[in-house]
This record gives structure tokens, sequence and C-alpha cells, in this order.
């Protein structure tokens, strides 16, 4: 595969201090797979957030690999409660701030900002409910959910973030039935119809677009969320210098659309591929998958569900900026961050 | 010195009133009867502007939990109140919380589990969390609830561990009695004010970042748990210290366990919750008839005061353990052995029999309990036999 890597690996991006503006947030020394998507997400999120940050992080591989008693990687105050209610501990978190800060027991000028991570499993299905419900209540936090599309941590079971025809160990491949039977389900368009100040989807390959979402998440008082697709070298079964290769394919071939949401009601989309890539060359990059493509009927399918998301993202798109000419709002100004704004 | 005031309340009303005097930072709520009218109370106390807690509405008791382990982490001083299937809902969090040594306080207005559903009153809800490293404190009636509620955010914090206070669904939540309120100021002065610090390590604390709910391999979980029980075991002096403290405020001076006419009784008969006035009145009838009949009930039922029990049963014949639960397991219920324990440890090892009682709210009435102490001297005196050590009193075979 590919012997260009157009990002640095973490053990250059952890020697440089200066660039980076001090320690990582999650330092090196973590138990995760070499290769693996996670910690360059987390990183990239956290190193975008110019204030001291408590984090929450649902059960899954980041978890189990960076709080490894009587050992941490976190740099910053850390907690994991459970696989399913990180949305009620982070709210609960920030509204624990709230009212101490109400109270005078946390001094006026202590800014903290609230940030969750969890996977795709503790995410779209099993925390689901639980983040939902902190979005509705409006809590002031970010939510990053690093997509793997699958059970990772127990050995790669599928959720309902695996793409349909996928191999995981409950959808083998077998003599009746390939793989995942479902298509993925859309969480993104799911988060944007709470109506909350900011929710978008990114890709690590760009980390200086997640800075930006990050920044000008944060910019918005509210819930915020950010999915962010992440390759697993382990069980996606690719190489593990081609990690950032595999998000950036996901993104051309269009499976990954890199866009925003703002209020629920404008649409952005940040990355439009000059060249589309036939969506079989990201398929089959993937051992996990790439048994598909002798089934031209499943291959069909994702590729019908890829066009169809991408044509409805761009008429989102489009609706958007009239939608907000008909309001008197500056579409353009209202996606900058917050750095670039007038 | 405190002042005090006696009104009519129902045991929520007055758990609602310990709550807005405590002024927690956070209360989670989610509504199950017979719980739900509490934090109803509670809900016009924040939405008055009565309390500076912020009241979180999740979506469910798990997420409750989850909610009071975040916020108690942060240094928040928390409570959420559930009953019956919203305590099982929440079990995997419970455990969570002892682990991660976090002063929470949980009201379990005590209510049968499903199936078959019902609403009404046992303790088989708070049996789901006898071995999760709680303390425990059930409550007879609504005064004890309020003082317990108020006693137990002192005990939690002092311990670090998380607390519950039972008190018995309808029974004791629904009906109205006399309840002595200490003035607001008293609650507060006892209980102390909100602090980040009164936890060793605040998640809110930024300047020093800690870990909380790290993974242990086998190289390291037996010494953490090593640590919570030896520290689970300080928690009886943690209790006492705090009951005595309390009695300075109160007038009331509580004890783990309360013993009713037991210096010289032959039988005697132990229950915990609401059932405990029946059991005396019991106790009184059988006295007039010559018997020599006692009663203890258990405040503190985590940790178990088993040496105070032991004691408490040293000279007795015979002890009749009245169960508001059934554990299903061929031995006898959650208490019996529990008792049992305490049983072994005493002087004489009285004779011990197992009644299951007040399940899914049954009504308890002095007749089912004449009956239990009658059956306990047959059987002790062999004038009856047994083939089981668990008997279910009142039931329609
Ligand atoms: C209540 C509960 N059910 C199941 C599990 C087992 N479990 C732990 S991590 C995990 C998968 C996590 O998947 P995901 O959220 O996608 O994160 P990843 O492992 O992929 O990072 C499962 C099923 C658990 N810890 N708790
Ligand atoms: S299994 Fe996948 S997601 Fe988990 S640490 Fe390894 S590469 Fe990362
Ligand atoms: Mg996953």
């Amino acid at each position: 595969m590919a012997k260009k890597r157009p990002i640095a690996l973490l053990s250059e991006l952890a020697s440089h201090k200066e660039t980076f503006g001090g320690d990582m947030p999650l330092a090196p020394g973590h138990r995760m797979c070499i290769g693996c998507g996670i910690p360059p997400i987390v990183n990239e999120v956290l190193l975008a957030v110019d204030k001291p940050t408590v984090v929450a992080t649902a059960t899954g591989c980041l978890e189990v690999t960076t709080g490894v008693y009587p050992v941490t990687a976190w740099n910053t105050p850390w907690i994991h409660v459970n696989f399913q209610s990180t949305g009620a501990v982070i709210g609960a978190i920030e509204t624990a701030y709230k009212v101490l800060k109400k109270k005078g027991v946390i001094k006026d000028d202590e800014d903290i900002e609230f940030v969750a991570f969890g996977g795709d499993g503790g995410t779209y299905d099993i925390g689901f409910q639980s983040l939902s419900a902190a979005v509705e209540r409006g809590h002031n936090f970010l939510y990053v959910c690093y997509n793997n599309e699958g059970y990772q941590n127990t050995g790669y079971q599928k959720s309902s973030a695996t793409p349909i025809g996928a191999y995981t160990k409950t959808t083998p491949v077998g003599k009746a039935r390939v793989g995942k039977q479902e298509p993925r389900k859309d969480l993104t368009m799911i988060m944007a119809s709470h109506g909350i100040p900011y929710v978008a989807q990114a890709s690590p390959h760009v980390f200086r677009d997640i800075t930006k979402k990050v920044r000008k998440a944060l910019s918005f008082k509210g819930p915020k969320f950010i999915n962010v697709l992440q390759p697993c070298t382990l069980s996606w079964r690719f190489s593990p210098e081609d990690t950032m290769r595999l998000a950036k394919l996901a993104v051309e071939t269009l499976y990954w659309p890199v866009y925003e949401v703002i209020n629920g009601r404008y649409w952005k989309v940040n990355i439009k591929p000059k060249r589309v890539k036939p969506i079989e060359e990201y398929i089959a990059a993937q051992p996990r998958w790439k048994h598909v493509l002798k089934y031209p009927e499943i291959v069909e399918k994702i590729q019908k569900e890829v066009e169809e998301k991408w044509n409805l993202l761009l008429h989102l798109e489009e609706m958007s900026k009239k939608l907000a000419e008909d309001e008197g709002i500056d579409y353009e100004e209202l996606f900058k961050a917050p750095e670039d704004k007038k | 010195m405190a002042q005090k005031k006696v009104i009519a309340l129902t045991g929520n009303q007055a758990a609602a009133e310990a709550m807005r005097q405590i002024n927690f930072d956070i209360a989670a709520v989610y509504p199950i009867s017979p719980q739900t009218e509490l934090m109803g109370f509670f809900a016009e106390y924040v939405a008055n502007g009565e309390v500076d807690t912020e009241m979180i509405a999740v979506d469910g008791e798990h997420s409750a939990m989850a909610a009071c382990i975040g916020a108690a982490a942060a240094g928040a001083r928390v409570i959420t109140a559930s009953a019956g299937p919203g305590i099982a809902y929440m079990v995997e969090n419970l455990y969570v919380a002892s682990g991660m040594r976090l002063p929470i306080v949980l009201l379990d207005v005590n209510r049968a589990l499903s199936a078959p559903l019902s609403i009404h009153c046992d303790h088989a809800d708070s049996m789901l969390t006898r071995d999760s490293s709680w303390i425990s404190l059930f409550s007879e009636n609504a005064q004890e609830a309020y003082h317990n509620i108020i006693m137990a955010t002192k005990i939690s914090e002092k311990a670090l561990f998380p607390i519950i206070v039972n008190y018995d669904g309808y029974i004791v939540s629904h009906s109205i009695e006399d309840v002595e309120i200490l003035d607001d100021e008293t609650v507060r002065n006892f209980v102390g004010p909100s602090d980040i610090h009164r936890i060793p390590y605040p998640l809110l604390d930024i300047k020093k970042p800690v870990t909380y709910g790290a993974t242990a391999q086998p190289d390291y979980y037996t010494e953490c748990k090593y640590q919570q029980h030896v520290d689970f075991l300080k928690v009886y002096d943690i209790v006492r210290e705090v009951f005595d403290e309390f009695a300075e405020i109160a007038d009331v001076k509580y004890d783990f366990i309360e013993e009713y006419k037991t210096d010289d009784a032959e039988y005697i008969g132990i229950s915990m919750g609401s059932s405990f006035g029946t059991l005396k009145d019991v106790v009184d009838i059988l006295r007039e008839q010559g018997k020599k009949v006692g009663a203890i009930k258990i405040r503190l039922f985590r940790p178990f005061p088993v040496k105070e029990v032991a004691e408490a049963l040293s000279k007795a014949k015979g002890v009749a353990v009245l169960d508001r639960a059934d554990s299903f397991d061929g031995i006898g219920g959650p208490l019996f052995k529990d008792i049992s324990t305490a049983v072994m440890m005493s002087q004489n090892r009285p004779f011990i029999h197992n009644f299951i009682y007040g399940l899914g709210g049954r009504e308890v009435k002095e007749e089912d309990f004449l009956k239990a102490f009658d059956r306990l001297e047959r059987l002790e005196k062999g004038i009856e036999t047994r083939d089981r050590f668990v008997e279910y009193l009142q039931v329609r075979e």
C-alpha cells in the first residue's frame, strides 16, 4: 500500500511539544494497537480546546487502554463510569460545575470545558438513550464518537454503525448470509435532528478540519456532537501505516462525507472531492469487507446508499443557503471558526 | 440549641423536607411509584427557588446513578431516589459508585420486583444492593426516614462510601404521621456546606488531574477490592460517631439495632422497616400472657451489625427472623442468613427459624406475628417439627 504518509506518527506528534502547545492530553504509553486511529482523534480534539478540560469516556478500546491501574495516560481530569451512560455522566459533571459556580464553591474565573468520547457501540447503540437525553436537556458539552464501525474491544462484533455486507464475529460470511444484512444507521443525521447547536462529521486525516470543528463547536453553549470515522487496523485488517490512507479513501469515495450542521437547520459540506473514487477502492482496502466485491448486488446497494446520502447532503446545503438568505443570515459567516469571524 | 417543630407529613414529604434542608447540589430524578411524588414535592422547592439544587431529570435510573457518580466525582453533593425495578435497573452503577468511593445518597422507597408487577412494598429491591458495598439504613417510619437522610449525608461523606436510606413504599411513603422537624440552620450546620474538597480527589480540581474508573488487571484488582473491604469495616465506627453527633441536635440516640424487651426474652422476633411497630405490639400482647418475648429491629443493614445482634441474642432460646423478601435458594430469606451468621457468633446459639411476610404490599397483622412466635416456640420445644428453615407466614396454599 501507499508509502506516502501525509500525517506524522503519534510518537512524532508527542515529541513536538512546541508545535502542539505543551504536553499531549493523552500521553504516549497507552496500550492501543499500533496504527489505531483513536489516539490521533483524541489528541486532535483535545489539543483544539484551549481551556482545562474534564473528559468522560465510555467503556471500549480507548478506555481499557488508557487508564490501567495504577497508571494512566490521561493528562487531564478523566472519568469512565460504564459503557452506556456517558451522556448522563458528562452532563452531570457539567451541571455540578454550574451549580458549584453559582454557589461560589468554584471561582468565577475558572472556565472548564467538558468533552466525552464514546465508541460507536457506546454511542449508536447501548449509550444512545443516555446521550439523546443529555442532549435534550441541553447540558454544555462536546461529545465525540470515534466510530470504528464495530465493538472492537470485545473482538469485533457488529454495531449499528457497521456497514452492510461487512464481516464481524456476529455477522460472519457464510453460505446462507454474507456479513451484516442491514445498512449502517446514520447517527449524525439523528443527532442533527435533535436541533442542537452543532453537529459534524469529520475524518482524522484532516486534523485542521477537526481543530476548526472543535473550536467552532465550543463557541456554542449547549450540546455538541462530532462523529469521527476511525479506521481500526486490527479488525478492518489493514496494515498499521495505512490508517490515514483508509480515512482519506473513505472521504474520497463519499463513504464518509465531512460536513457540519448548525442548529439542525444549516448544513455545509466541508470536503467535496474533485475526483470521486469508486467505492470499490475503499472496500478492497479492507479484508473485513472486501468479500462483498464478489456480490455485485451488495456493492450496488452500498453505492446507492452512498450516492443518495451525498445528494441529500448537497441539497441540504443548497437549501440551507436559501434558508439563511431568507432569514437575513450570512451563511458563510455562520460556519466560520471563531478566530476567523468578523 | 436546635429549634424543632412537629408537623404532619407523609414519608415522602418528610424526605423532601430533609432534601430541602440539606440543599444538595444535584438531584437526579426519574419517576417510579411509590417514590414519584417525593421528587414532585422536591421539584416544587426547586421551582420556587427554595433550594440551589439542580435537578437532572434523566432518561432512566441507570442514567440517574451514572449522573450521581459523575457529579459526585466532580465534587458535588448528590442524591437520587427510586424503588423496585428502578433500583434493579441501576445495580450495575451501584457497584461503580462504591468502587470509586463516592459519597452519594440513594433513597429506596421499598417496592417489590416484577414479575408479577407490583408497586407495593417489600424489601426485594434493597436486597439487590446488599453486596454492593453501599452503606444501608432502614427506617421504621417517616420520622426515622427524615433523620436517616440527614445522618446518611454525613456518614457517606465521612466514610467515602455511598449510602442507601430505605423506607417502606406506601406504608411509610404515603402515610401521614407527626414528624419532628429540625430547623434549617441546625441541619445545614450538621451536614456542612458544599465543597469539592469534601472528597480527596474531585474531578473539578483541574490543577490536580485525576483518573476515575481505570481498569484493573488481575495483578491489582484484588488489592483494590481489599482496600474497599478494609475501609468498609471502618464504617461501623463512622456510623456510630454520626449517630452520636446527631443525638446532640435531635435528642434521639440511635443505634445499629433497636432492642425491645430483649433483656430477659427467651424468644425474639427480628424485622426491618415499618413492620417493627406491629412486632412490638405483638411482644406486648404476649408479655401480657406471661411469655418472655422481645423484638429487634435492624437499623444499620450494611455493614451488618453482626456483633451487636450476636450480643442481643446471646441469652435467647429461639429467634424468628421476619424477612420481607425471599431468596429462592432453599435456605431462607436474605435477613435470615445475616442473622444466622450472628447466631453462629452468639454465646448459646439459639434455635432460629425464618418467616417470609409482607410480600408485594401484603398487609401485616398482629395475628401473623403471633403465629410466628407460636410456631417458633413449638419448634424450639420440639412439640412440632420442620423440614426446612423457611416458611411463608401469610399465604393461601
Ligand atoms: C453493560 C455492558 N455490556 C457489554 C459490555 C462489554 N463491552 C465492553 S466494550 C464493548 C464494545 C465497545 O464497542 P464500541 O463502543 O464501539 O467501542 P470500541 O471497543 O470499538 O472502541 C462491549 C460490548 C460492557 N462493558 N458493559
Ligand atoms: S482494536 Fe481497533 S479500535 Fe481497538 S485499539 Fe486496536 S486498532 Fe484501535
Ligand atoms: Mg467501536
